[in-house]
């Protein structure tokens, strides 16, 4: 047993075990799931898992075993889709698991074959969350590897995505091959020009053309395969008539070469081989730092992201059958259990129906729907089973038509950052020197001509202004996701600093999700009342139930005799004799003629009405310091989909009621960041949820608020947990401190560039020059880049 | 001069020979997960039969 403050705690999860405590093998758990799990690992001599890591499992309480559907994966259909490889024999697959956490759950899931000797193999990518299994298609099936991961607390998360497209390997090995070669090559060709640099003369003619075609050979890698990455991104500038900042760098490599060439087989020289690789190896290091995509996140969610894979239908002959999604019609009777997500919008047949539209809507209180009205496709329902019909295809219900707007089809990226500008007048400066040079040796010596402009050329390659930027960039993306704010790409950096509105959505983004604020305004309730009240609420999974149960003391329930709910509208319990009423004004009859209703829960215990509670959302601790502060440099709005039940507090908090709205739909919060942008503001969007997805991706940067970072996040330039929310201010002030650091550096690399283009200009730049200089400068960018933005991450106490 | 090509011989040898063996960790995909290596390494081998294979 574990005790701890005298509390005891859930040898499992760790959780505080409450009023219900179950005793198995001398342990406590707090709930009979996780004494499941228990269960089976000692069964399977798997209790290591609870040495590894303390409290390694998750708690089971609140987990809806949702008749995961798991009947559905062997499906021909289905499976096609989910399988990575099969021989008929051995087939691999790969489930995600949003709950790997700790090293206990690698150790547990890599053992997978000791509870099911049909599995061959399972790995865990732990940043990515995901097993690999391969198994045995004669000993087992998709269906009982599903099962048995979800009895041991690790049910796989299928979604509608996963089966409406084919999953492709995103892995991008391409990069770390053309690094690799790159940083091979020239290293050796670094080698093997050394004789060329530091002899003084005594090195035989004839080995030296032999190191000179061996780097020629060894450069042929780097200049056809490395480099390829900057032609085709050069080539896609130039289709799209935009010079980007690998045109200019393309040239000058190809330059580089050419020129090399020609003095090795001209046996003039040794060419400039050496440092055309060394370039090209510093700015894939460079892309490869900037572009490491955080692999465990996804940026593209939408909707099929959100739905489950399968639903329950009824068959004509009255019997429950697990379909796919996709092959739900209209006209098809499902049946939607509690806490499942309606896939399509339906209309209500059966059941009494308490749909939560949180996710879509942003409303925070379930609404009550009627037999015979519409329930929209994203609302959960909370209680007894339902039967309804689908009238329309999961495609074209209401909440997925969001995604049939433009918004979500316009795939260019028009944002272009300020460094290909940069690197225009570079590339105009140097060509009109380049220009002046020519002029000037076609007066005095004309043969000298073409050595001083390709030198120029060679010399003055604007690569350096790309390892600032990608190098300052790929630090600066390093730093924010250590403090959990995680950047789709580079150029999002610019946008955060570019910002001069910022916009926030309400639920999810700066309440706390799943936490409730509850003040009690009556005659004071006696000790007995308290456990009377809690023992009626306990009963019922409406969100002011449980943010009441949560609220009072805990003590033991007592006997009920009778119990009857009236979804949307209060409860009606006997206990022991007392009659207790809980509910909402009219429910109760009482006469509340405030304007805001919402939120109030009344008790009436034997018919005499005691007070009400007022429950209201808990807000992110620091949210008004965060409004203060963002307040003075940015014009700040609200968008909520929920009611105005707390206009007041946050007018408070914003000090200005005008710009709160309420009531918003996906579609209005998407055409009000229209209009801002029409008026030319630069909008940041902060939001959660599938409500803000529009707005979110109409922003000029859209910011999704989660607290589960792996799992539930819109489509958005960037994901920031809920707790590092407050912190935005000192996030947005580093982003505008990049810009600076990426011009310092700019300067530094233009510093460079002189010394090496007044060699050049003179017709005087030798190979050895070159090289010292390109690695020098190279270097100082580096250090100067990372060593600033972290120094600067320090004193301004990120993490 | 013989001795020297011989030599240069023998390093480009040794130097392709680490270029293949990049190549071969990067086809293996030992550069596909660079975390959970570093937890693998730390669980005690009780079971040597359970070891995986990839």
């Amino acid at each position: 047993m574990q005790l701890t403050d005298t509390k005891i705690t859930c040898y499992h999860c760790g959780l505080e075990c409450e009023e219900e405590q179950i005793e198995f093998d001398n342990r406590a758990f707090c709930c009979n799931g996780c004494k499941v799990v228990y269960e089976i690992l000692s069964e399977n001599q798997l209790c290591e898992y609870y040495d590894i890591t303390k409290f390694p499992g998750q708690s089971q309480k609140s987990k809806h075993k949702s008749s995961a559907k798991f009947s559905i994966l062997d499906k021909p259909e289905i499976k096609s889709k989910l399988v990575r490889f099969t021989n008929g024999t051995e087939t691999h697959i790969a489930f995600f698991l949003p709950q790997i956490h700790c090293s206990s759950c690698v150790w547990l899931l890599e053992n997978l074959n000791r509870l099911n000797a049909g599995v061959l193999s399972s790995r865990v990518d732990f940043t990515i969350k995901e097993i690999s299994i391969i198994y045995d298609e004669s000993k087992t099936n998709l269906q009982q590897i599903a099962e048995l991961l979800a009895s041991v607390g690790y049910e796989p998360y299928l979604n509608f995505n996963d089966i409406a497209s084919k999953k492709t390997d995103t892995v991008e090995r391409g990069l770390i091959y053309k690094l690799g070669i790159a940083g091979f090559c020239f290293a050796n060709i670094m080698m093997l020009s050394f004789p060329e640099y530091f002899s003084d003369g005594t090195v035989d003619h004839q080995l030296k053309t032999i190191f000179n075609y061996l780097n020629l050979g060894l450069s042929l890698p780097v200049f056809f395969y490395s480099a390829s990455l900057f032609y085709r991104s050069a080539w896609a500038g130039l289709k799209r008539k935009f010079l980007n900042i690998d045109a200019p760098i393309v040239l000058a490599v190809v330059i580089t070469f050419l020129r090399s060439v020609y003095e090795i087989v001209s046996g003039t020289g040794a060419g400039f081989l050496d440092s055309m690789s060394g370039i090209v190896f510093f700015m894939l290091v460079g892309r490869y730092l900037q572009d490491r995509t955080y692999r465990k996140l996804s940026f593209e969610r939408d909707y099929r992201s959100y739905f489950p894979i399968a639903v329950t239908v009824k068959t004509a002959s009255n019997e429950e059958e697990n379909l796919p999604i996709t092959d739900v019609k209209v006209g098809d009777r499902i049946v939607i259990k509690n806490h499942e997500m309606i896939p399509a919008d339906s209309i209500l047949f059966t059941g009494q129906a308490n749909i939560d539209y949180s996710f879509v809507t942003g409303e925070s209180v379930p609404v009550r729907v009627m037999p015979g009205e519409i329930i929209y496709a994203g609302g959960k329902q909370v209680g007894s089973a339902l039967e309804m019909e689908v009238v329309k295809e999961v495609s074209n219900s209401y909440l997925t038509q969001l995604w049939n707007k433009d918004v979500f089809n316009d795939h260019e990226d028009k944002k272009q950052s300020y460094v290909h500008a940069i690197s225009r007048y570079f590339t105009v400066v140097l060509f009109s020197l380049a220009g002046l040079t020519a002029i000037y040796w076609g007066i005095y010596d004309s043969s000298r001509i073409l050595n001083a402009v390709s030198a120029m050329l060679i010399i003055a390659c604007p690569c350096t202004l790309l390892l600032s930027s990608t190098f300052t960039n790929g630090n600066v993306l390093r730093i924010f996701s250590r403090n959990n704010f995680y950047l789709k790409n580079a150029t999002v950096i610019e946008s955060i600093a570019e910002a001069d509105t910022i916009i926030f959505d309400k639920t999810g983004t700066i309440t706390q999700t799943g936490e409730t604020k509850v003040h009690y305004i009556g005659k004071a309730l006696l000790e007995v009342e308290k456990q009377q009240i809690r023992t009626v609420t306990n009963q019922s999974v409406h969100p002011y139930s449980t943010a009441i149960s949560a609220y009072l003391p805990k003590v033991n329930s007592l006997a009920i005799n009778s119990l009857t709910e009236v979804p949307g509208f209060g409860l009606e319990a006997k206990v022991d004799s007392t009659l207790i009423r809980i509910g909402s004004a009219n429910y109760l009859g009482v006469n509340d003629d405030s304007v805001n209703t919402a939120g109030k829960v009344y008790i009436a215990i034997n018919e005499q009405v005691l007070g009400c509670f007022t429950i209201t959302n808990q807000y992110r601790s620091g949210i008004d310091k965060l409004i203060q502060k963002l307040k003075n440099h940015y014009s700040l709005l609200l968008l909520s989909g929920d009611n105005e039940a707390e206009k007041n507090y946050l007018s408070s908090v914003f000090s200005d009621e005008s710009v709160l709205n309420f009531n918003q739909t996906p579609e209005t919060k998407l055409d009000f960041i229209k209009n801002y942008q029409a008026k030319g503001k630069k909008v940041m969007m902060i939001g959660d949820g599938l409500n803000d997805a529009g707005a979110l991706k109409q922003s000029n940067i859209g910011i999704a608020v989660s607290d589960e970072i792996n799992n539930f996040s819109p489509a958005c330039d960037a994901i920031l947990a809920g707790d590092e929310l407050k912190n935005l201010p000192t996030f947005i002030r580093y982003a505008k401190a990049t810009k600076v650091i990426v011009m310092a550096s700019f300067v530094i690399s233009i510093l460079y560039n002189f010394i090496g283009l007044s060699f050049a200009m003179q017709g005087t730049l030798s190979p050895v020059i070159a090289a010292i200089l390109m690695p020098a400068s190279s270097l100082t960018i580096i250090l100067f880049t990372t060593s600033i933005s972290s120094f600067i991450a320090k004193i301004w106490q990120m993490k | 001069m013989s001795a020297i090509i011989i030599l240069l011989i023998i390093s480009l040898l040794v130097a392709g020979g680490f270029l293949l063996a990049f190549i071969f960790s990067v086809r293996n995909g030992q550069f596909d997960d660079d975390y959970t290596p570093s937890i693998r390494i730390l669980f005690d081998d009780k079971d040597p039969e359970s070891e995986d294979r990839i």
